[in-house]
């Protein structure tokens, strides 16, 4: 693991780097012998590879994402789900686990419903979604925050530090979706908005470093 | 002739107003970014990438830049009737034109990048205000750029080359009187963005690109800062 020592906002058009030695990643351009960034966001460096993180913005859906959305349209075969980006994802009749009657689809998920679901292929016609896994499926119980898609990785924290404490403390079971949408299912109604609020409070405080310390300090002085 | 010169607000021909710009102003759009040239008070807000609606206007080979400029009815000493007017269109285009350059929208097929820009007050150069608010905010909204751009007016004040034009000045009656030159330059220099309205030499508006030049690298470091500043909160 790489430390995140070399870590400035860069802005579209300034020069990161000079030099043979690094390869231009995500979100930066190679001009001449300089990596231009092309993004406003923070620059990374890892492996002499070097990508700018953007830091505000709309969704951009990757493969292998997990997300949250909500069934807005069914048709003879699947459900197209409104995950926050600007193409519709659409769930085929053939990514469920199990057999489905294609006269009962609403069984499975009607329209209005919250599913969890994977992203497996991005393409230019749009989003395909799949709920092949653990986990996937239909939202039957819980609650559902909605936060800035920008600050999903400081929720989850440093291979999932944060959102594993936040998890011990409130006793409620966590899911991410990596579009800014998070489902809180818990025993009982006061633990899911225990855990709503420390999830706020680290969206608020999200330009701390050492956070995952301070929601510590802060679930210690919430119990008292 | 540089001496004997006196611009009604007191700056030196080169010196331009205070300026200020913040970053994300308008919490409930994907970028937003507010800028100002003293009186002159600009925010833009920018929305996208989205679906292109209607869809007869869909580009399938890349994406849209839509760009709205509006000046607020009370925005100017006399109640400007709201809406859209011939001008406002005009210079939404002309907006769309000095921004297209920079801002990569090759990967957006079928998709759209909204970006509206409001003139809160108004002391002319509202374009270059509008301008250099809405690249901030594209920034902001994380669209792909190659550059950002810096938009100034330089002006002409009977035979002397004057930085970034108040309204008075605008006015300007006496001698040959004023002329009006808004340029669009990114911080390498390359102009994506040139208007003129009135009268002038060639050796003049050399020099009056030359001045955009350097008055475009002090706005640039202002936008550039007001990034950087926003970045470490958000």
């Amino acid at each position: 693991m790489t430390e995140k020592a070399e870590r400035k906002i860069v802005i579209p058009g300034e020069v990161i780097m000079k030099g043979n030695d690094y390869l231009p990643g995500e979100g930066t351009e190679k001009k001449g012998d300089e990596i231009v960034a092309m993004k406003y966001g923070l620059a990374e460096e890892s492996r002499k590879l070097i990508k700018v993180i953007p830091l505000s913005g709309v969704y951009q859906p990757r493969r292998g994402n997990v997300v949250i959305g909500k069934v807005e349209n069914m048709t003879f075969n699947g459900w197209i789900l409104n995950i926050g980006t600007s193409d519709n994802a659409f769930l085929s009749l053939m990514e469920v686990p199990r057999y489905v009657n294609k006269d009962g689809l609403e069984e499975v998920m009607d329209i209005g419903d919250m599913a969890v679901a994977k992203i497996w292929n991005v393409n230019r016609r749009g989003i395909d979604l799949s709920i092949k896994s653990r986990g996937l499926g239909r939202i039957d119980e819980g609650i559902i925050v909605q936060i800035n898609p920008n600050k999903v990785p400081r929720v989850i924290g440093k291979e999932g530090s944060m959102i594993k404490l936040i998890k011990d403390e409130t006793g409620c079971n966590i899911t991410v979706g990596q579009n800014g949408l998070i489902w809180i299912k818990g025993n009982k109604v006061e633990d899911e908005l225990y855990a709503k609020k420390a999830i706020l409070f680290v969206t608020e405080k999200s330009f701390i470093s050492g956070l995952t310390e301070e929601v510590k300090k802060w679930f210690e002085k919430e119990k008292k | 002739m540089t001496k004997t010169f006196k611009r009604p607000d007191g700056r030196k021909p080169d010196e331009l107003r205070p300026i200020s710009a913040k970053v994300g102003v308008i919490p409930n759009a994907d970028g937003s970014a507010m800028f100002s040239f003293g009186n002159t008070v600009a925010i833009a807000a920018v929305y996208g990438p989205k679906e292109h609606h209607p869809r007869n206007q869909r580009n399938s080979a890349k994406g849209t830049l839509r760009c709205n400029y509006n000046m607020l009815s009370f925005s100017v000493t006399d109640r400007i009737r709201p809406g859209p007017s011939r001008r406002s269109t005009e210079i939404s285009k002309i907006t769309e034109w000095a921004l297209e350059p920079v801002v990569m929208i090759d990967n957006y097929p079928n998709r759209v990048i909204d970006v509206h820009i409001h003139i809160l007050q108004a002391d002319a150069s509202t374009r270059c205000a509008g301008i250099n608010a809405a690249i901030m905010a594209l920034a902001h909204a994380g669209i792909p750029m190659k550059d950002l751009v810096s938009s100034v007016s330089i002006g002409k004040l009977d035979k002397q080359l004057v930085t970034d034009l108040t309204k008075k000045e605008e006015d300007w009656e006496e001698g040959e009187g004023a002329t009006d030159i808004p340029i669009t330059m990114t911080h390498e220099g390359k102009i994506t963005h040139i208007q003129l309205d009135g009268k002038i030499g060639t050796k003049q508006l050399n020099e009056a690109v030359e001045l955009a030049g350097k008055a475009t690298k002090k706005i640039y470091e202002v936008q550039k800062k007001a990034l950087k500043e926003v970045g470490g909160k958000e």
